[in-house]
């Protein structure tokens, strides 16, 4: 960011006045996207489009659930490596806001219930308004963004590691929540998500009427679509909100604070914007997950569980592994994180006895070995994650041209790279969170 | 007034141990500015050694003990020597980080071992005390004894001695310090071992049924994450800060329980810690960032 003061002082200071030097051609032309960096994005959706409609004819519906288990991963990804990466600000409470948007959705698409009570005749089980799932969805997700604005008090002053550690406590409040009211949030035995439909397409159905090819499109193929679709529109939105102004008042107030506030960011509005719209990205990442199991429970232990510590702690795996900041490392993080186990499940060919005993080597712990020592070596070796090794492998390729530009400005979501153009930025400014 | 001062000797018996956990916590804060996340698991390790001596090999509980905390400082040691110290040039938060993901292979690897067999006791049972109408549960006695003297003996060899003053020194300003002539590799190294060994203290009267309702387990793990709040409400940077924070949490804890219930305790333990953090973002005790622009 520094660089730009440099780069435009001498600028302002040829031009006799001190307009806007934007529309200077020879600016223009020096900030023109080439071909590539106009398309690519466009290209990139319609790969992505074809392919994730294809899978689900050639895959096996084991493979088609761990496949949306994985893309709620990533879209959850997103906005806690948005806020990591981007914004600087470190959060263990991802699942707590993916729980507020679990129970927001059930609450606002699920009728109430009730039940028979010997005294009183009926007792509300579970409350709920009915809305239509679409509605629902969207409530849920503004829900959840402003559960994360409530938190602003804290996330603006509170800098760095404390903000790591005061997130903490959101994760035991949402346990709390979770455990006092179990007409929100469901009793020990759970209570039923309304699944997903619109204009009559319904993504719960019991018996395909509906042939692709050949194959039955049952609830495996529709959630994977929806999924597809839903994950699409986010990856594109958070890549519009990093490459746009938001994008670059987050970098700018994560390099430091001082300089961005010089620079006419409004530093508490920027964090607290990176805040709602991480923790929206959670709450919609919680409504997949519940859409996915039918059924929203309390957790057992505020440790252990969906939406617990430890599964805020596999989204910051995600995104250290993934590369912090950058949004095809978190999809690739998420493969690796909630992908693992149930592929090393099928390689293994345990299950049975030996799966469950406890003291066996099963496959969730293998890949929470391999998972936590990928976190240690990354730190260690390449604190831009997977993302910086990519970078890497392409700058083999390309010559040494890329590395003058600190491999950001073609990284694809990791953008601002014209206004970077100083060769540490990208490195330096990958190691602070 | 007896279930008061039942329930207040109980919250100081917590917090003497939560005062250990955080009083490490921070001494590793200070010398190398790193958050350690794996400070619960590296306790938990130490208690599973302590279960492995006494129960598989057969050794007299106090030298399984000793054994235990021993395990745990040189975990903490290598946990810097192999890790921390080599990664200097990553940003202390990252290696925060990093600890993060040191806390998930060792509590992993631990709860994997325990399997599912009974959660081993490792404090032996106390008898209760009684003053007149006042029941104490002994452990917690003894818990607040056992933190007395090591915070004393700490707090003398802090200021007294020579690593004291080198600890200290390092922490205010850490190039000064080593153009001083303090290696600031030793100064490191031994505030891991020391903050490993009080971990591995604590998790003797953690993992006890008198002090959490079980032995040995993922529940010890948890409990042991209580030391963030202690730390952090008395101040990341402040050895004293830690045991006014550890008896802050304690006390919050015991009785939030008392009077509200089990589940409000561990919430209103972080409850107290976001108040503080609102109204003092460094702790109670911790130094105030400066930022010179």
């Amino acid at each position: 960011m520094s660089d730009t003061n440099v780069t435009t002082a001498p600028a302002t200071a040829v031009a006799p006045t001190n307009d806007d030097i934007s529309h200077d051609p020879a600016v223009k032309a020096l900030v023109k996207p080439t071909v590539w960096q106009r398309w690519r994005l466009t290209i990139g959706m319609v790969i992505f489009a074809v392919v994730m409609f294809l899978l689900p004819l050639y895959l096996a519906p084991d493979d088609l659930s761990n496949g949306v288990a994985v893309m709620t991963a990533a879209v959850g990804g997103f906005g806690l490596t948005m806020l990591l990466g981007q914004a600087g600000l470190l959060s263990l409470a991802h699942s707590a806001f993916m729980l507020v948007g679990a129970i927001s959705y059930t609450v606002l698409a699920s009728q109430s219930t009730y039940k028979p009570d010997p005294d009183k005749g009926q007792v509300l089980d579970h409350f709920g308004i009915g809305l239509p799932p679409l509605i629902a969805l969207i409530g849920a997700v503004l829900i959840a963004g402003l559960a994360g604005g409530l938190f602003a008090p804290v996330s603006g002053r509170v800098k760095g590691i404390y903000l790591g550690l005061a997130s903490l406590a959101l994760v035991y409040i949402m346990f709390f929540v979770s455990k006092k009211f179990p007409e929100l949030a469901g009793h020990a035995s759970g209570r039923p998500v309304p699944g997903f439909s619109i204009f009559g397409f319904d993504v719960d159905v019991s018996t395909p009427e509906l042939f692709i090819m050949n194959v039955p499109i049952g609830r495996a193929e529709r959630l994977w679509w929806l999924y597809a679709i839903l994950m699409g529109i986010a990856y594109v939105l958070m890549r519009g909100a990093i490459n746009g102004r938001i994008g670059r008042a987050w970098r700018a107030v994560r390099d430091n604070e001082a300089m961005a506030t010089v620079m006419g960011v409004n530093v508490a509005r920027t964090k607290m914007m990176a805040f709602i719209i991480s923790s929206a990205y959670a709450g919609l990442a919680g409504v997949m997950a519940v859409w996915q199991l039918q059924l929203l429970t309390p957790d057992e232990s505020a440790e252990q569980g969906k939406f617990s510590l430890v599964t805020a702690i596999s989204y910051l795996a995600l995104v250290v592994i993934g590369g912090m900041g950058s949004l095809l490392g978190a999809v690739l993080g998420a493969l690796i994180v909630f992908g693992m186990p149930p592929i090393l499940n099928a390689a293994m060919q345990t299950g049975g006895a030996a799966a469950t005993s406890g003291t066996a080597f099963s496959p969730t712990v293998i890949a929470t070995f391999i998972y936590g020592a990928l976190i240690v070596l990354i730190i260690m070796f390449e604190p831009r994650g997977f993302a910086g090794i990519g970078d890497r492998i392409l700058g083999l390729f390309t010559g040494r041209g890329r590395k003058n530009t600190a491999g950001l400005v073609d990284s694809g979501d990791q953008p601002g790279g014209r206004e970077d153009a100083d060769p540490t930025e990208g490195t330096d400014a990958e190691t602070k969170v | 007034m007896s279930t008061f001062m039942q329930v207040l000797i109980t919250g100081l018996g917590r917090g003497a141990v939560y005062a250990l956990l955080a009083l490490g916590f921070v001494i590793i804060y200070k010398a190398t500015e790193v958050v350690n996340f794996a400070h619960g698991s590296i306790a938990l390790v130490g208690g599973y050694l302590v279960f492995v001596l006494r129960d598989s090999v057969g050794l007299p509980w106090i030298v399984a003990a000793l054994g235990g905390i021993v395990t745990s400082a040189v975990l903490a040691l290598l946990v810097e020597r192999l890790l921390i110290s080599k990664a200097r040039l990553a940003h202390h938060d990252s290696l925060a980080i990093l600890t993060i993901g040191l806390d998930t292979i060792f509590l992993t690897e631990i709860i994997r071992r325990l399997g599912v067999s009974d959660n081993p006791n490792l404090f032996p049972s106390v008898k209760p005390l009684r003053i007149g109408d006042v029941s104490i549960q002994g452990i917690y006695l003894v818990s607040m004894i056992t933190a007395l003297i090591i915070i004393g003996v700490f707090f003398v060899v802090f200021q007294k001695t020579n690593w004291g003053t080198s600890m200290r020194a390092q922490a205010e300003n850490k190039e000064a310090a080593s153009l001083m002539g303090i290696r600031s590799g030793r100064v490191t190294a031994s505030a891991w071992v020391v903050g490993g060994a009080l971990a591995g203290v604590a998790i003797l009267f953690i993992a006890s049924p008198s002090f959490a309702g079980s032995g040995l387990s993922a529940t010890s793990h948890a409990l042991a994450l209580a030391a963030f709040p202690a730390a952090i409400v008395g101040g990341l940077s402040s050895t004293e800060g830690a045991i006014v924070g550890g008896i802050v949490v304690g006390l919050t804890n015991s009785f939030g329980e008392f009077y509200v219930d089990k589940l409000f305790a561990t919430v209103a333990v972080y409850l107290v810690m976001v108040l503080v953090l609102v109204f003092k973002p460094s702790g109670l005790f911790g130094k105030v960032e400066q930022r010179r622009v």
